[in-house]
């Protein structure tokens, strides 16, 4: 089984017809019939691969397909077409399923739309800071810029953006002085 | 061709009935509620608004996708006036509000929150205040010479828009400060509604924010091309180049 598939589609002939093409080649989570709420649902449902009909996207479909990337970079966004669709926001997806594609080619397309998006992590996130992300985070909130972290831990500035950047995503909060009220709390300030 | 945006046409009750957070923005044009069936136009002839520019406002704020034009039947001259309303509105209305609100809770959640929260929010409030006293100080009154044809746009650095999203992005991280790393049991109540206070102060700022971003920045440009005789262009590439 490759990856947990979300389908978005109103049509109940299409769902099952997806189910019924897919069972044992994804972890098939449960089907939606439209695209409320998508967005804050991701964390929940998790899925690596969304296919979705473009009928369902809210007008600038452009706008949410944008916000569903930022909310979950790893998943793959497929288009299930069956009729015609502006070109511009088929541009915007990842891959697309034409309907009349033939029933084993389906499972392939998903499958290789994973390969244009960038790498999930494979290990459960963790969220606890790692000691060098602590050093660096101390810095932070000791008023450091990132180029004097550098220097004083014999690091390349572009690893202390990537530490920080794996700070704001671990703690959620993205400004120096949220950092700092962070650090205070948790009692990592000397 | 009807649009979906709000006209001059359209109810006031309606407009903030489509987008309740306009109930803030209507007195920053000094336009009192009470306000009845009237129309968006008849109040602000009443008022002796510009309607053009009321609209920009409540439409900007209101329509992630709403196109931004600074065409001449917008008068901006009400612009600076209302940013100062909100600028009065932030420093004497809601951070008063949110300090209160945080020095309480920080009493009682014990002395190592106290202090903490007592100097995020004495930077935050110092912040903020900097940060208009010098939109105040330097971009108004040079705006206003450009108004009257005179002066130059040079003083005014194009940094000053940063400066503003940082105001909003130190503030949004407070919410969840508050909700994830305080005890929050004794409080629960005040807890919530101050989280409530500034996730509406942030976007409210946010708004600000993309007020100044996409017609004062535009606005000043156009000026100054005025000023020094060139042609207007280049203010739709400020615009452009700004815009994500």
């Amino acid at each position: 089984m490759s990856g947990n598939l979300l389908i978005v589609e109103p049509s109940d002939i299409i769902r099952e017809g997806l189910f019924s093409i897919l069972d044992g080649e994804f972890n098939l989570l449960a089907p939606l019939r439209n695209a409320n709420d998508l967005v804050l649902r991701l964390p929940v449902l998790q899925p690596d691969i969304l296919l979705i009909n473009p009928t369902l996207l809210p007008v600038p479909a452009n706008m949410l397909l944008a916000d569903l990337r930022q909310a979950r970079p790893s998943m793959s966004i497929v288009g299930l077409v069956y009729q015609y669709i502006d070109p511009g926001i088929l541009q915007s997806f990842t891959a697309l399923l034409d309907i009349r594609e033939p029933q084993n080619h389906v499972s392939q397309i998903l499958r290789d739309s994973l390969a244009a998006t960038p790498e999930a992590s494979s290990e459960e996130e963790n969220y606890e800071l790692s000691d060098r992300e602590r050093e660096v985070l101390i810095l932070v909130a000791q008023g450091c810029s990132s180029k004097e972290i550098a220097d004083r831990l014999f690091i390349s500035i572009h690893t202390v953006n990537t530490h920080r950047k794996n700070i704001t995503r671990k703690t959620g909060i993205k400004s120096v002085a949220g950092l700092t009220v962070y650090a205070t709390l948790h009692n990592l300030l000397p | 061709m009807k649009t979906g945006f709000f006209t001059p046409r359209t109810k006031m009750a309606d407009m903030i009935a489509a987008n309740h957070t306009l109930i803030l923005v209507v007195p920053r044009f000094g336009i009192p509620l009470g306000f009845g069936e009237k129309s968006v136009q008849e109040l602000c002839a009443q008022y002796g608004q510009d309607v053009g520019f009321f609209l920009l406002v409540c439409n900007l704020y209101t329509f992630s996708d709403y196109p931004v034009s600074l065409h001449e039947n917008v008068d901006l001259s009400g612009l600076i006036p209302y940013l100062e309303a909100s600028h009065r509105y932030y420093l004497n209305e809601r951070l008063p509000h949110i300090v209160r609100h945080l020095t309480s809770i920080g009493d009682r959640a014990g002395q190592q929150y106290a202090a903490v929260l007592h100097k995020f929010i004495d930077d935050y409030r110092k912040e903020v205040t900097d940060h208009f006293d010098y939109e105040e100080r330097e971009v108004f009154p040079c705006i206003q010479q450009l108004q009257k044809g005179k002066g130059s746009a040079a003083q005014i650095a194009a940094t000053f828009l940063d400066s503003h999203s940082d105001l909003v992005e130190s503030l949004s991280d407070l919410p969840q400060i508050l909700y994830k790393y305080l005890p929050g049991n004794p409080m629960v109540e005040e807890l919530s509604e101050l989280v409530f206070s500034i996730l509406q102060l942030s976007s409210d700022l946010e708004k600000h924010a993309l007020l100044e971003e996409k017609v004062l920045m535009p606005y000043v440009t156009q000026l100054s091309a005025q000023a020094s005789g060139q042609s207007v262009q280049s203010a739709g590439m400020v615009d452009e180049r700004r815009s994500r």
